[in-house]
């Protein structure tokens, strides 16, 4: 079963700049960010990774103490086919 | 090249790229205000962003080439030296007297403070209280946590009652350690306040309410309208004992529960509405 | 220019006017509210601001504020307040900045607080005491200068006489040259050119540029500046009579108007006294007291306090000629130094005493 979303945004993730304190997940109003469970960067500390769906609406990177955060909007929303699960 | 990857077992979109489709740029990295934007602050830490949302403010309203910053003392002291506007450091509780002078010296600049609650409430009540009586046309900015975190997260006169702290190991006390003092409240009864507000930062939405505090404190300096004042709660989870996520929850529960948000007062905002059309 | 009679706390402030002050802030506390008074008057008339600060570290604070925007600023107090401000006064001069602080004291027990820095940490200040109205109109307009020329608090130390004495004086502006371009005064205008000012005790580097603070490197420079100040910076004495003296008298500030009575007359009755009169009491002139002791029998040092300046005096004369203490604590009830010793008879006698040794 396959079904799609609208992404309306993306963001750039600086990794590296990451302390893992998790502020953005919580922050997402489409809940599309999630925590590394295994993978860290090069000081230790998990860092987001993204799904399908952002909004492009900001909310992480203006919660984000680290300024990990490039945001960007679309200029015409991505649907996007999501492979099953 | 392919929009997403696969990272610790998951479908992801890629993150270590600008957009291929064509995209506008909403919110960048560091502001260009700030100079470095890594720094040691405790991961959690809410100060950045409140630093930010000042800096953004300064930039908005176009006076960086006029704008003083004067610094306490406390974590945030790490910025003093990281911005790309003039700055002043202060003495811990001392930064009003010497916004003060820089103000009078040179009427024609934008002054804003940086201070911690242990900084202003603590060592410099004196001081603010001062300068807001005098109408001060400064903007005195206090990144409130309820901790002196940089000495490591002792009490100070604005945790709240239960908080624990090390020096409140069992929960601020009433009887041992008195009660906090709600700073904003405090001095949005002085005559010569003109805005005096209080935002937080644990959430999106705090964070563009405060940004707009600091747009109006700021707008009211320039309309040399009197003493500017923005308390802005932020989180310190090494301060409180909690983890990073749990943070903005215990901001909203414990400290905005007592130090309730808002526009206390706001003298530019009540003419411009008698004037309205 | 026509001389006018005016009080020592008048004519202060006309010569900080004169050197250029366009900002001051004080405390009212005797006996330098007269300063303040004076400069609430007569500032705003020459386009300066004066606070009246609600506290001693307000003030300081307040000048800090002014003199790191270029302003000329001043702030001053008697003894006390002077203690209130010493954390300011210290870091400030960790900031670099210039500052000229008043210190109005009663009697002289503030001679350890000014020159050994009474605030923590390692720094130095110039200390400059005149010894009578006329003299405080030159050595305040010479304070400004110096603190510009070595960014750095320059402290004027004055006393309750001199505050409340009345004299003819001319306040003439003294001549230092053009005003230097301070490059790194603050007004707002290097923010958002990538190399946005910053004055701070903690350093000047910032993060751009360099990791963050790193307060040894700044605290060896501040100190290796210190040290040429203190090199370079002329030490002042006013000599009486020393060539052929048996007994040198020492004194500063104005019991010295005092002791140099005493000293005359004394040398009009045919005996050998002479006497120095140290005006910077840091850099202390050493070799102009080691000098005045070669030869002499003994040193006399007179200070209104329980023996603080005879300290340096001792350093300065080593195993040249003993030195004894004729000064004390003389004040009368008001405890704002107003001393019975100061009396020519009085002091005439004491100088006999080590004469007759």
């Amino acid at each position: 079963m396959s079904r799609t979303v609208l992404t309306r945004g993306t963001v750039v993730i600086d990794t590296e700049a990451c302390k893992g304190c998790d502020l953005c997940i919580d922050a997402c109003p489409p809940a599309v960010l999630a925590m590394t469970t295994h993978t860290v960067n090069a000081r230790g500390y998990r860092f987001p990774l993204l799904f399908e769906g952002c909004t492009g609406c900001a909310a992480c990177s203006q919660v984000c103490p680290d300024f990990v955060f490039q945001v960007y909007k679309y200029e015409t929303p991505l649907t996007v086919a999501l492979e099953g699960p | 090249m392919s929009r997403t990857t696969r990272v610790d077992g998951h479908i992801v979109v890629r993150t270590d790229q600008v957009p291929a489709e064509p995209a506008r740029l909403v919110d960048d990295f560091t502001p260009a205000l700030i100079d470095v934007g890594a720094h040691h602050l405790c991961p959690g830490c809410g100060e950045p962003v409140a630093m930010r949302a000042t800096l953004e403010a300064v930039a908005e309203l176009d006076v960086v080439r006029r704008t003083i910053g004067v610094f306490g003392i406390g974590c945030y002291t790490a910025f003093s030296n990281n911005l790309d506007v003039e700055v002043l450091q202060a003495l811990h509780g001392r930064a009003p007297s010497v916004a003060t002078g820089v103000k009078r010296a040179r009427p024609d600049t934008i002054v804003f403070t940086i201070q911690g609650d242990g900084d202003m409430v603590n060592e410099g009540l004196q001081e603010v209280i001062h300068s807001a009586a005098r109408g001060e046309n400064v903007t005195c900015i206090m990144l409130n946590n309820g901790v002196f975190g940089e000495t490591g997260g002792h009490m100070t006169a604005t945790t709240v009652l239960g908080q624990r702290t090390k020096t409140s190991l069992e929960g601020r006390d009433p009887v041992a350690h008195g009660r906090p003092i709600l700073l904003a409240t405090l001095l949005a009864q002085l005559d010569g306040a003109a805005y005096v507000a209080r935002g937080a930062v644990n959430n999106a939405g705090n964070v563009a309410r405060t940004k707009k505090m600091l747009l109006q404190a700021l707008r009211t300096q320039i309309a040399g309208a009197g003493f500017s004042f923005v308390e802005i709660l932020t989180m310190c989870p090494t301060g409180w004992f909690v983890e990073t996520q749990d943070a903005p929850a215990y901001l909203a529960d414990n400290l905005a529960a007592v130090h309730t948000g808002g526009v206390l007062k706001d003298v530019l905002g009540d003419s411009d509405r008698q004037e309205g059309p | 220019m026509t001389a006018r009679l005016m009080e020592g706390s008048e004519a202060i402030a006309e010569a900080m006017i004169a050197a250029g002050c366009r900002f001051f802030a004080g405390y009212p506390m005797t006996p330098f509210t007269e300063v303040l008074e004076h400069m609430a008057r007569k500032l705003p008339a020459v386009g300066g601001v004066c606070m009246n600060a609600e506290s001693e570290i307000e003030a300081v604070g307040m000048a800090w504020g002014a003199a790191a925007t270029g302003t000329p600023a001043a702030t001053g107090s008697t003894g006390q307040g002077l203690s209130l401000m010493q954390e300011s006064l210290a870091e400030i001069t960790l900031a670099r900045l210039p500052l000229v602080v008043l210190n109005m004291a009663r009697a002289q027990g503030d001679y350890y607080q000014a020159t050994r820095g009474g605030g923590h940490g390692d720094y130095r200040h110039l200390v400059l005491a005149p010894g009578d109205v006329a003299e405080a109109v030159e050595l305040v307009q010479r304070a400004f200068h110096l603190s510009v020329r070595w960014r750095n608090p320059v402290l004027v130390m004055g006393d309750y006489y001199l505050a409340h004495t009345a004299r003819s004086v001319t306040v003439e502006p003294l001549d230092y040259g053009p005003r230097p371009h301070l490059d790194w005064a603050l007004d707002g205008s290097t923010g958002g050119s990538g190399q946005a000012k910053l004055i701070s005790f903690l350093g000047s580097a910032k993060q751009r540029h360099h990791v963050g603070y790193d307060l040894s490197d700044h605290y060896a420079a501040c100190a290796a500046d210190s040290a040429t100040m203190v090199a370079s910076v002329e030490p002042i004495a006013e000599c009486l009579d020393t060539d052929d003296a048996d007994v040198v008298v020492v004194a500063f500030g104005t019991p010295a108007t005092y002791a140099k009575a005493a000293v005359r007359q004394l040398r009009a009755d045919g005996a050998r006294v002479g006497l120095v009169r140290p005006v910077t009491l840091y850099p202390f002139p050493t070799d102009v007291v080691a000098g005045a002791a070669e030869g002499a029998r003994a040193v006399a040092v007179y200070e209104n306090n329980q023996g603080q300046m005879v300290d340096d005096v001792r350093l300065a004369v080593l195993e040249r000629a003993p030195v004894h203490f004729i000064g004390g604590l003389s004040l009368d009830g008001s405890g704002f130094g107003i001393a019975p010793d100061l009396d020519v008879s009085v002091l005439r006698h004491r100088i006999e005493q080590v004469l007759a040794r």
